[in-house]
């Protein structure tokens, strides 16, 4: 059978349902957050008309929600909880890693599937011996709590990445290092953790945003406003009446929420996709 | 499995090469160092997990109350069901449990099809090569980014009754004359709760999915065309099969998650009836009615399931696998 090239107007045609289908795709992924934004400018009357162009600019939700809501201080508790989170689970996971990458030892697969379970079990699973936990540990509506709970989905989180990317480096780099008769605590600190950097920022950036954007331990530890993080700040903001909400306010501090994140996602998309998937794609 | 084996000839070569007399012991030494190495983030994981899995499986057989839990006295499985009475108790007696598995069920199905069918779509639009191509990829990052409950709250007044651009974009297009109550009535709010979530969660079933494409080599293709073969003919024999064990994982991935849903429904519908999911119905037993036993019940039930669905899922991916020779 021979190639028959499609006629002109055939091709045509694809191109056009291509870029129509991307101009969709793009809309609908932004769409929702551009309409967030909109709305964080406008006020009063103004919301209750539906509008997609922004006509004003006013940034006085901006500065209501920083000033009066309490947000700016949830900003700096989830910050604080991701980033204490994140550092937490790196550094116990850069040995572990190892030891699960590069040493064969007697239980390891059994290990790194208990580890795969933890990652993917249900939260509240965990809610009510967490409740116990923290009790004991006085950590009740303390910033501690979240973090000591956020452990459970973020360390088998880094160790799993950071152990796939732990076996995609090169093998010879440990046997300099043995043939030097450099220790396998040196050939971590010194050989690996140097190479693993790139590694450690695309895992430590992911299991950020996880720990930036979980809710439920954050809603349920916690109770006095000034130890809130910022979804559960959102969740609760409440208007003069119960029965209307501050819709200004609450996208104004939702674009407060999300921009940190988006921006970090735009300078490191090409580290945060390839993180993502390498797990699956490889595994 | 195969990078296992791989470190295990490599180290095996490698300890060949340098201390053939000793190679043994170095391979005892290291598998002891081994341990050491993945000592603190067990004992973390041990003690920030194992353990309050298994005291919730503890509470869950007993009558204890989340104001005082130290009080608890065992009552075996009536937390689950007991008959004992002229009425049924507990949870499995409960039709609101029944109510929020139905729920589950309903919204992990409905999204994880949804998403793997429009996941699919937009990575073979991914796939293609056109301008802009890298500025939508960036675009769809937002959705998978953006924080749940802020997407939630976004769609819950994208989905406003009154004020909402839904209802705006839906009447001025003709599709309907009175403004529809997405968020507030029973048939419509799941759909609601469904639409936010494959909006969120499908770029990352594309990401998957386009990722797997990706390395698919180009001449697998062009010989298929050189053979006449249709564009239907080569997604269905060639991208479909090359791309299932990845697709398989991202379905694990996304059943998983959805199964355990629980900060969309409990900000976008309130936990309502028509939405309740049974993360959100433990969480109320538990927290707001402060039954810490029937709470901790329904837990062990969530996590029964997902577990249940979680073993269905490599088995079955294990012998679709196995039926086409593995997946290495």
């Amino acid at each position: 059978m021979s190639f028959t090239p499609a006629p002109r107007w055939h091709k045509l045609l694809g191109r056009t349902g291509l870029y129509l289908a991307a101009v969709v795709v793009f809309v609908v992924s932004v769409f929702p957050f551009y309409y967030a934004f909109l709305t964080s400018l406008r006020s009063g009357q103004d919301l209750f008309t539906p509008s997609y162009l922004p006509e004003v600019f006013d940034w006085s939700n901006y500065v209501s929600v920083l000033s009066d809501t309490g947000i700016a201080r949830s900003l700096f508790n989830s910050f604080a909880v991701a980033t204490l989170t994140v550092g937490g689970c790196l550094l116990v996971s850069i040995t572990a890693s190892f030891a699960l990458a590069r040493i064969q030892f007697r239980g390891k697969g059994t290990l790194l599937l208990t580890i795969l379970c933890f990652s993917m079990f249900p939260q509240v699973a965990v809610l009510s011996g967490m409740f116990e936990l923290i009790r004991l540990f006085g950590l009740y509506d303390n910033l501690g709590a979240l973090i000591l709970s956020y452990l459970t989905f973020s360390l088998p989180f880094t160790v799993w990445v950071l152990t796939t990317f732990m076996r995609s480096l090169p093998g010879d780099l440990e046997e300099a290092g043995i043939m030097d008769g450099a220790s396998l605590w040196v050939t971590i600190t010194r050989i690996y953790a140097p190479l693993l950097a790139p590694a450690m920022i695309t895992t430590g950036l992911l299991a950020f945003i996880g720990a930036w954007n979980e809710f439920m331990f954050a809603l349920t530890f916690v109770i006095s406003p000034e130890n809130r993080t910022v979804p559960v700040a959102i969740s609760m903001l409440q208007g003069a009446s119960r029965f209307e909400l501050p819709w200004a306010n609450i996208m104004a501090s939702s674009v407060l929420a999300t921009l940190p994140i988006i921006v970090l996602v735009l300078i490191f998309q090409r580290r945060i996709v390839s993180g993502l998937t390498s797990g699956a794609v490889k595994g | 499995m195969t990078l296992a084996t791989e470190t295990q000839t490599r180290s095996r070569g490698l300890a060949a090469r340098f201390f053939n007399h000793r190679d043994l012991s170095l391979m005892q030494r290291r598998a002891r160092s081994a341990w050491l190495l993945v000592a603190p983030a067990l004992i973390l994981l041990f003690s920030v997990a194992a353990w309050p899995l298994l005291r919730t499986f503890y509470y869950s057989l007993t009558d204890a109350s989340l104001n005082a839990p130290g009080e608890a006295a065992f009552i075996g499985l009536s937390n689950y069901l007991d008959m004992g009475g002229d009425f049924a108790f507990g949870v499995l007696a409960d039709p609101l449990w029944w109510r929020a598995v139905t729920n589950t069920l309903l919204f992990s199905a409905t999204t994880v099809s949804m998403e793997l069918v429009l996941g699919m779509l937009v990575a073979l639009l991914l796939h293609q090569k056109f301008a802009g191509r890298t500025i939508l990829r960036t675009a769809m990052l937002i959705p998978w980014a953006i924080p749940t409950i802020v997407s939630a709250k976004m769609w819950g007044w994208m989905f406003h009754d009154q004020y909402g651009v839904v209802n705006d974009l839906l009447a001025k297009l003709g599709f309907i004359e009175e403004p529809l109550a997405w968020v507030a009535v029973p048939e419509l709010s799941m759909w609601a709760v469904i639409i936010a979530e494959v909006w969120k969660t499908t770029p990352f079933m594309a990401l998957m999915l386009l990722a797997a494409l990706q390395m698919i080599p180009e001449d697998l293709y062009e010989s298929a065309r050189l053979e006449g073969a249709s564009a239907w003919q080569r997604f269905w024999r060639i991208t479909l099969p090359l791309i299932k064990p990845a697709m398989i994982v991202a379905l694990i991935f996304r059943t998983l998650d959805a199964l355990r849903v629980f900060d969309l429904i409990y900000v976008l519908t309130s936990n309502s009836e028509a939405t309740i999911s049974i993360s959100g119905y433990s969480r109320q037993l538990l927290v707001e009615y402060q039954d810490m036993g029937g709470g901790s019940a329904a837990s062990v039930l969530v996590f029964m399931l997902v577990a249940g669905v979680a073993v269905s899922y490599l088995f079955i991916g294990r012998v679709k696998l196995n039926e086409t020779g593995g997946h290495h």
